[in-house]
């Protein structure tokens, strides 16, 4: 369960003939418990991989689909962690992480044992009580991630989740999000334009090219981690000063910088 | 507009001012006999009369009776109003193919006026309580629908995504996202609601055979009265203003405490 496959996807925004062509010919597979993250200039359609996996958008040729079945429609065994959280402000944390449960018909002893595991593994057990607006960004973004993790998904797709947060906030969150994958592995898909990021979390990075969005490469961090034994490192900035680290963050840079060139960004 | 800030006070004062002039050109206008009393009676003899009116009946009730008994009619109606309208909206909101059903009706509809559904009122549904709620609903139904129906319809597209992902059904996703998201739209709505609600008032009375102010005008129009009509003008001026400063109070009220919410 949780393997991802995009075959020959391709996304036309607008009529077929007339509109924009934001995706071209997209393969990729992510096996189950893999963590992918895809990188690109702004604008290359990133995000439309997302939306489609998540059954927000369908493609408009090729097909997309997750163990095995092709995605139609939203669903519970895809959560998704938004870059603006869009928690519902009316409602408290632990209404907010409970509601997918509820539309699961779990009995509410069932619910509440797995709301406070969701809330203790985020570290939220003294805001179950507080409403969203109440609590700061880096918060927010945890309970978006309880109310994801606590749905049991196949797979979790993460849209630039920590790209509202200020920077420090940023590194806390990306070391929490290794320490879940190591608690709770998941398949994840994540969406980012910051290089660092995606070499520290990502097991596979792929790179796109500018619109219209083709997959230009797919790197191997994971074999790389493994050989340089990076899991010793507790701190991101530890992991950042690794020659191998360094030597992954400008290989994407350029080939990310290829891409801008011709816009002169 | 110039830009200096006015205090509550002197908004107060000139407020104050303008009422003087306006019934100081009222009462020179009919004591100077450029205007014939029965055209328009001065002020002074309306709020006499008013004060007459409170404790002395005039066609079967004292002025408070008469306006007690409007208010139930009002009330009806825009319960109903709110009732029926809140709810189709919201599921206008959601449901396109309601939407899409329910729009060109409602569209056109809305812009017959409500004293034009007086003939009808009276034939399907009498002259005593279903006439009058009727035409007090007609004034009351369109802002409820639309404002609960663009409320529903402009949630911020990210929690209706968040809320799908999380396997919400369409019942859960009107009551718990949809509803709570247009809470100020829709109360808005039953603001203004409220407002044409009472002005429909002495339409939905001209078919009324009991008691109600626009009754009361109607009795006293029949009679020459015009002292006794502009008293009930007087009145439903006065109690409009009350409902708008309550149902304004309550709105600012409700915003101030979401605005510590969200």
């Amino acid at each position: 369960m949780g393997s991802i496959l995009f075959q020959n996807v391709d996304k036309v925004f607008g009529p077929a003939s007339s509109g924009v062509k934001a995706l071209d010919n997209i393969n990729l597979e992510i096996a189950e418990k893999e963590f992918v993250a895809i990188v690109g200039p702004s604008g290359c359609g990133k995000t439309t991989c997302l939306r489609m996996v998540a059954g927000f958008e369908a493609p408009s040729a090729g097909v997309i689909s997750v163990s095995g079945k092709r995605v139609t429609e939203p669903g519970p065994d895809r959560a998704v962690v938004f870059q603006q959280f869009a928690l519902f402000p009316w409602k408290t944390v632990r209404e907010n992480i409970e509601l997918g449960l509820r539309n699961k018909n779990l009995p509410a002893g069932e619910r509440n044992t797995l709301v406070e595991s969701a809330l203790k593994l985020m570290n939220l057990e003294t805001h179950a009580d507080a409403f969203p607006h109440q609590l700061s960004g880096g918060m927010q973004q945890r309970v978006a991630i309880a109310r994801a993790y606590v749905l049991d998904p196949d797979v979790l797709l993460m849209d630039e989740p920590f790209g509202a947060l200020d920077a420090q906030t940023r590194v806390v969150m990306q070391e929490e999000l290794v320490r879940l994958a190591r608690v709770n592995p998941r398949t994840v898909l994540f969406i980012t334009h910051a290089v660092e990021e995606a070499v520290y979390l990502a097991d596979r990075v792929a790179i796109m090219t500018r619109r219209p969005g083709r997959i230009k490469e797919i790197l191997d961090v994971r074999s790389i981690r493994q050989a340089e034994n990076w899991d010793r490192f507790q701190k991101i900035e530890d992991v950042m000063d690794l020659e191998s680290f360094v030597h992954l963050r400008t290989h994407i840079w350029k080939s990310l910088r290829e891409e801008k060139g011709s816009q002169s960004i | 507009m110039n830009s200096t800030p006015l205090t509550w006070r002197e908004t107060m004062a000139w407020g104050l001012l303008g009422v003087v002039l306006f019934l100081g050109l009222w009462s020179g206008l009919t004591t100077s006999g450029l205007v014939p009393r029965q055209f328009l009676p001065p002020p002074q003899e309306v709020a006499s009369r008013f004060i007459q009116l409170l404790t002395s009946p005039f066609a079967g009730a004292t002025l408070p009776q008469h306006l007690g008994s409007s208010f139930m009619r009002y009330a009806y109606g825009v319960l109903l109003a709110a009732a029926i309208g809140v709810p189709l909206g919201l599921l206008m909101g959601w449901f396109r193919l309601l939407d899409d059903i329910v729009t060109p009706i409602f569209d056109g509809l809305r812009f017959i006026a409500p004293i034009a559904w007086v003939p009808f009122a009276a034939l399907w549904f009498g002259t005593g309580i279903g006439g009058p709620v009727m035409i007090i609903f007609a004034g009351a139904f369109p802002p409820c629908l639309i404002n609960a129906y663009r409320g529903a319809r402009f949630v911020e597209p990210r929690l209706i995504e968040a809320a799908r992902m999380l396997g919400t059904g369409h019942a859960r996703m009107i009551l718990e996202i949809l509803l709570p998201a247009a809470v100020p739209s829709i109360v808005a709505g039953l603001r203004v609601s409220a407002g044409l609600g009472w002005q429909s008032l002495v339409g939905a009375e001209l078919i009324v055979a009991a008691a109600g102010v626009g009754f009361m005008m109607v009795q006293a129009q029949g009679s020459v009265q015009t002292a006794t009509v502009m008293t009930g003008m007087v009145a439903i001026g006065i109690v409009g203003m009350i409902i708008d400063v309550l149902l304004r109070q309550g709105e600012a009220w409700l915003r101030r405490r979401r605005g510590l919410e969200a």
